[in-house]
């Protein structure tokens, strides 16, 4: 069940066959309805409408990005009476292009998991089937998407966190190249991965809000001073001549079968298109998800260090001095997982390890990039699994972090090299009949290509 | 496997309190993930610079005045203000930094 898309709100609007404000309240009671899928943290009850290539579609906003005046939690109970001062550029924007804002939706606390069930406000339940997890740190946006309690969400991607949730709700996520969209307003996990980016319903609908969010901003110095195309322009080219990339690493142990079966016939389309399919190799992919686990934690180690309850969120009362208040506020308000990667950041950081640690994963994420750089000297794309297999159960990893962990193995190398990629909806899974999610890698900046190729597997793919 | 008093130590150092088990658990878990970060003493990274930042941006200067949503109006200096736990006036309230004698 698809439901709206942007175009069919944009028509239904113009065509008066209902009004901006009437599609907001269908959609809320829809959000009312569907509250056993824990999408949201909170909700708004009204969305005024601006004038814009947005105007009146209704969309939700994963709950670590700001908007002026609301609560933001960033699914954490340190922040849990948080109130934002200030609008994110990336709302700013959708803003001024007219869009509305339904509610922030429900994540693993501070984006760190692959499940959502890391929330401080309980875990997500994929709309497919209740049982099993959305994935995440975007659970919720990709959930409210897929479930169409929204026309499209926001989401933010440090090593998976759009790509993979929207592989296992069936629906489209897009992650830009770092430095694409600004992350003002958005609450840091790790600042040299981070990116915010589209989960939508189609891959045209990727490419509109792209279009709105992408560009310099002077309130984040990390983006790119590049212009920004129309992204919607090149949709549908033919991709006869595209030279697309299979790395072998990609097929290895721990993808699952149904997994396997699915992304290769969905290559074989591309073959049938006229595409040039290619066997690559990435040598240090096997590196990846180890330089990421020491790399993003110190990175939280420092971003998570304000937290200390004194200006804002979680005090703790009992305290009698100062360090006591950041310890006790901190002992109180975190979960087990910043816990984990905070203290893993703490202990790489620290004197005697940091060249052990820290600056061997930098020298390994510089061969990473590499593999990257020198794949795309003969490869336009470069594609693949999103995830190792279909929605698992809840509960299923919940007490093996490094299970969890290994849900991001080919979407992780991806960050560490800074690349744009996408998750399209492929097919259903041969034996568990869940959505699969088909990953296309972009050189720098090429998000233009990478939707392109999206649309052809969106377009020819069957049973999404 | 990291020690009880490691794990100690890295909670000291991040401001974090742990009760008897959770040293336990992460002394287990922190571990685990530590082995497994341990393959890449085998990669040979001999002559490799370390890369932190993707896009090859060095300095982004502007011009150092003052401009955006400084100087804060009085009720955006309040919106912040009101979320501090304890304040005084216009200043933020916190314990104090040494025990008393």
């Amino acid at each position: 069940m698809k439901g709206h898309t942007i175009t069919t709100i944009q028509k239904g609007i113009t065509q008066k066959e209902f009004s901006a404000g009437e599609i907001f309240r269908q959609y809320r009671k829809r959000i009312d309805e569907h509250k056993n899928l824990n999408a949201f943290i909170s909700v708004f009850d009204s969305g005024n409408a601006g004038e814009g290539v947005l105007s009146g579609v209704p969309c939700v906003v994963k709950d670590n990005m700001l908007i002026d005046g609301t609560r933001t939690t960033a699914g954490s109970k340190i922040l849990d009476n948080y109130i934002a001062t200030y609008d994110a550029t990336v709302i700013t924007r959708l803003k001024k292009a007219g869009a509305t804002f339904l509610g922030k939706t429900n994540m693993d606390e501070f984006a760190m998991g692959t499940s959502t069930e890391n929330s401080a406000y309980g875990p997500v339940k994929n709309p497919r089937d209740t049982t099993r997890v959305p994935g995440g740190s975007s659970g919720g946006s990709a959930a409210a998407v897929a479930a169409d309690l929204a026309v499209f969400a926001l989401g933010s991607d440090t090593g998976g966190s759009i790509r993979q949730p929207a592989s296992m709700c069936g629906v489209v996520g897009l992650k830009p190249t770092y430095g694409r969209v600004s992350r003002h307003g958005l609450i840091a996990m790790a600042s040299s991965f981070d990116q915010i980016g589209p989960i939508t319903k189609t891959v045209e609908d990727a490419a509109r809000v792209l279009n709105v969010i992408a560009g310099h901003d002077p309130l984040d110095a990390t983006t790119a001073d590049a212009p920004v195309p129309d992204y919607t322009k090149n949709l549908n080219n033919d991709v006869r001549g595209l030279r697309v990339g299979v790395p072998k690493e990609f097929f290895q142990a721990g993808l699952t079968p149904e997994v396997a079966d699915k992304i290769r016939s969905t290559i074989e389309l591309f073959k049938k298109a006229g595409a040039v399919i290619s066997d690559i190799s990435l040598p240090n992919f096997n590196h990846s998800l180890a330089a990421y686990y020491i790399l993003v934690p110190s990175e939280i180690s420092a971003n998570l260090a304000r937290f200390d309850g004194i200006r804002y969120g979680h005090s703790a009362q009992n305290a009698d001095s100062l360090l006591d208040v950041y310890v006790k506020s901190r002992d109180g308000g975190f979960g087990a997982e910043p816990k984990r990667r905070i203290m893993l950041g703490t202990y790489a950081l620290s004197a005697g390890y940091y060249d052990a640690y820290y600056l061997k994963a930098l020298k390994v994420r510089a061969l990473i990039r590499r593999d990257f750089d020198r794949a795309f000297e003969n490869v336009d794309v470069i594609v693949g699994p999103t995830a190792p297999s279909t929605a698992f159960k809840l509960g299923e990893k919940a007490d093996d972090p490094m299970a969890l962990y290994l849900e991001d193995v080919y979407t992780v190398p991806v960050n560490l090299a800074g690349l744009p990629a996408i998750s399209v909806p492929c097919g259903l899974g041969a034996s568990s009949q869940l959505p699969i999610g088909f990953q296309i890698i972009g050189k720098m900046f090429d998000e233009a290509t990478v939707l392109h190729i999206a649309q052809h597997v969106e377009r020819h793919a069957t049973g999404t | 496997m990291l020690s009880r008093e490691e794990v100690i130590k890295i909670a000291q150092l991040a401001r974090i309190a742990l009760t008897d088990d959770e040293v336990t658990k992460f002394q287990k878990e922190l571990s685990s993930i530590l082995s497994y970060v341990e393959q890449l003493n085998a990669v040979d990274t001999s002559g490799v610079e370390p890369l932190a930042q993707v896009t090859g941006l060095e300095n982004a200067l502007r011009e150092d005045v003052v401009q955006g949503v400084f100087p804060p109006s009085k009720q955006q200096t309040e919106a912040l203000l009101v979320q501090a736990p304890a304040r005084e006036g216009d200043y933020l309230k916190v314990k104090s930094v040494l025990k008393a004698k």
